[in-house]
């Protein structure tokens, strides 16, 4: 772990929202397998990257625009795990969508997160958009965009790249690189080791971190935060990570890894690392530790219990905003 | 009270509007220094600043996504599609993104914006500048769809879309840029979307129709008037929404109606507006509806006698509202 200024506070803090992460996650999988949640898509793996990112902005000012495996972020900027549930479950009362969308597609106005479809890089460019609009009311926000390395093969990272590099945006497109899109390998994605490397060919910096983290990831967000903020445009950060698990529930990823490769990964877990950091610094005592693992089972079980007897969306409600009413 | 072309019109009211609310952005490729290809914003970026007309980079779906992100983080982007043959790279933030955001989010978030692009043909502009695109975003829940057809409308219907909450699309054919001149009130003024315009009243046929085609269709009707046969010419205004209950009442005050539009026949509006007079007001007709568009080959092309024979003309209009008045 670095060195680094960051409090004891803060990193309680985000200690508690990557554990919390994990075990909302492993309830959903629960769910699932039970035939209770119809699909479940994971941050199981990518906590440090998204939760450390998270910390470093000004959470419900800054605008993100997060992609389906952003369980951890979305959590980190204040979604509750009550909501989360309530958008697994596609019921009346998920912020997200009101039932509408599938399980993972956040967005959350209040939060400032922002509505999010299944097209992948589409959002990059509507992160540069928000910036667009702060850089001409000076409102004071930055935005940023998440994505997996697969999606930097369509063009519209590379518009939004540019677009936000030619008006200098207060944009940070972060990329969280897991090394496979579903099945395929990033050296089938691209012909560069690193996502980072394509910054340079668009005049922005390219900062890569270890995505399992979240100190390392805070400063370099941190440190991109300030750029934007400075009118020195936007930065690209790419944070190599790994998924634990599947792409969804509907996956099967022994088709495509071996058991090995993810055994190696597994003892790099940021959410064991960052506990044993913790713990051996007496950032968090061992009786801390004991009552917060006992508030995040009491707060998943509670999320579940509020979920699965909230109310269903009404029929009638199908025609609702379309258009503006 | 100022005459004005139809390409005048509308950069009156984006100086109008742009003066009118600090809130709306105007961008595209060229509309700053060079003032559009066709000079539609021309002078604007001198007023207003580069940061609120803006030259982008030529990336048609990254000035659509932009808008769509700027839309929800405050502000009321205007942006341009230079051709409406280019805006196929921005399909999916429109349709997808766009059109969708609203009813994804439960209504949560919304996306005001209008995309201008210059559409339609018989300007030598060949198979990728000439097309006209509207009946794939009528398609769409959740876009609205306008097409002006006189330098009045122009005004009002802009303003009116940029006045709107949801999407909307705004095509301005080419052709009427510099060949169509009318009156423009000097204050700011209002056409509600989705509202028909009766241009003409008539007895024996009526025409449908929206765009250039209305002036083609009103000089159709000029020269069957002198021979006796009376035509009533609405103006779609809007293609989506549609005005059903003008279009039924054409329908079933003269029984005969002609659609016209320079987009291809199949799939056209024309088969909507068909569909509905069939649905609600089938047994007021005294013959079938006739279809007049562009004919199903894939773009204009760029030869005058091919390019002649693909555009909808007021003779063919003429043609084929005198054919069906004597039914």
């Amino acid at each position: 772990m670095s060195k680094n200024s960051i409090t004891k506070d803060l990193q309680k803090d985000m200690y508690y929202h990557m554990a919390l992460a994990r075990a909302l996650d492993d309830r959903m999988w629960i769910l699932n397998r039970q035939g209770r949640a119809p699909v479940v898509y994971s941050s199981n793996g990518h906590e440090a990257a998204q939760v450390g990112s998270a910390f470093a902005l000004n959470r419900g000012e800054d605008w993100i625009v997060p992609y389906y495996r952003d369980l951890a972020l979305v959590l980190a900027y204040g979604m509750t795990p009550r909501q989360v549930m309530l958008h697994l479950l596609g019921k009346a009362e998920d912020p997200n969508s009101g039932g509408r969308q599938m399980p993972a597609h956040w967005g959350m106005k209040e939060r400032h997160i922002l509505t999010t479809g299944s097209v992948v890089a589409t959002q990059d460019i509507h992160a540069a958009g928000l910036a667009l609009a702060s850089k001409v009311l000076k409102d004071g926000r930055v935005s940023v965009a998440y994505f997996g390395e697969g999606s930097t093969s369509q063009g519209e990272f590379h518009e939004a790249l540019n677009f936000a590099a030619v008006h200098k945006l207060p944009v940070i497109f972060f990329n969280e690189n897991n090394g496979y899109a579903i099945s395929v390998p990033a050296r089938k994605q691209m012909a560069v080791m690193d996502i980072a490397a394509r910054a340079e060919g668009y005049g922005m910096p390219g900062v890569i971190v270890d995505g399992n983290d979240p100190l390392k990831v805070y400063e370099v967000t941190r440190e991109a935060r300030e750029r934007a903020l400075a009118g020195e445009g936007p930065t690209l950060i790419e944070a190599k990570t790994y998924r634990f698990v599947p792409h969804s529930s509907d996956d099967d990823d022994r088709a495509y890894r071996s058991r090995e490769e993810v055994a190696e990964w597994k003892k790099r877990d940021p959410l064991i690392t960052f506990e044993k950091h913790v713990l051996d610094n007496k950032i968090l005592s061992q009786a801390e530790h004991q009552e917060m693992q006992k508030k995040i089972k009491d707060v998943v079980n509670d999320a579940t219990d509020y979920a699965e007897q909230a109310a269903l969306p009404d029929p009638k409600t199908l025609g609702d905003f379309v258009y503006h009413q | 009270m100022a005459v004005m072309t139809y390409l005048e019109a509308i950069r009156e009211t984006l100086r109008q509007e742009l003066r009118r609310d600090d809130r709306i952005i105007v961008y595209g490729e060229d509309v700053g220094v060079r003032g559009g290809v066709f000079r539609v914003t021309e002078g604007l970026q001198a007023e207003f600043g580069e940061q609120r007309v803006i030259d982008s980079p030529l990336a048609e779906a990254a000035i659509i996504g932009t808008a769509i992100g700027a839309a929800v983080n405050g502000l009321r982007p205007v942006p341009e599609i230079q051709f409406s043959d280019f805006i196929f790279p921005a399909i999916n933030q429109i349709v997808q993104e766009a059109a969708r955001i609203r009813y994804r989010s439960n209504g949560t978030f919304g996306v005001p914006m209008v995309i201008r692009a210059p559409f339609g043909g018989g300007v030598h502009g060949a198979l990728y500048h000439s097309q006209s695109v509207e009946a794939f975003f009528a398609h769409v829940p959740g876009l609205k769809v306008v097409i002006p057809s006189t330098p009045y409308d122009a005004k009002g219907l802009l303003a009116a879309a940029i006045q709107d909450e949801d999407p909307v699309l705004y095509f301005e054919h080419k052709a009427a840029y510099r060949s169509l001149k009318g009156d423009v009130p000097d204050e700011r003024y209002l056409i509600p979307i989705g509202k028909a315009d009766l241009k003409r009243p008539g007895k024996h046929v009526s025409i449908i129709t929206y765009g250039l085609m209305v002036s083609y269709a009103l000089k159709a009707a000029e020269t069957l008037d002198k021979e006796g046969i009376s035509v009533e010419i609405l103006d779609l205004r809007s293609i989506r929404p549609l005005d059903v209950e003008a279009i039924l009442d054409t329908a079933k005050k003269t029984g005969k109606v002609l659609m016209v539009h320079e987009d291809n026949l199949t799939g056209g509006i024309g088969g909507e507006v068909s569909a509905l007079i069939a649905e609600h007001a089938l047994f007021y007709l005294d013959a079938p509806i006739v279809r007049l568009a562009g004919p199903d080959v894939p773009a204009m092309p760029y030869s005058p006698p091919l390019e002649h024979a693909f555009m909808v003309t007021p003779e063919k209009i003429t043609e084929a509202a005198r054919k069906l008045a004597k039914f």
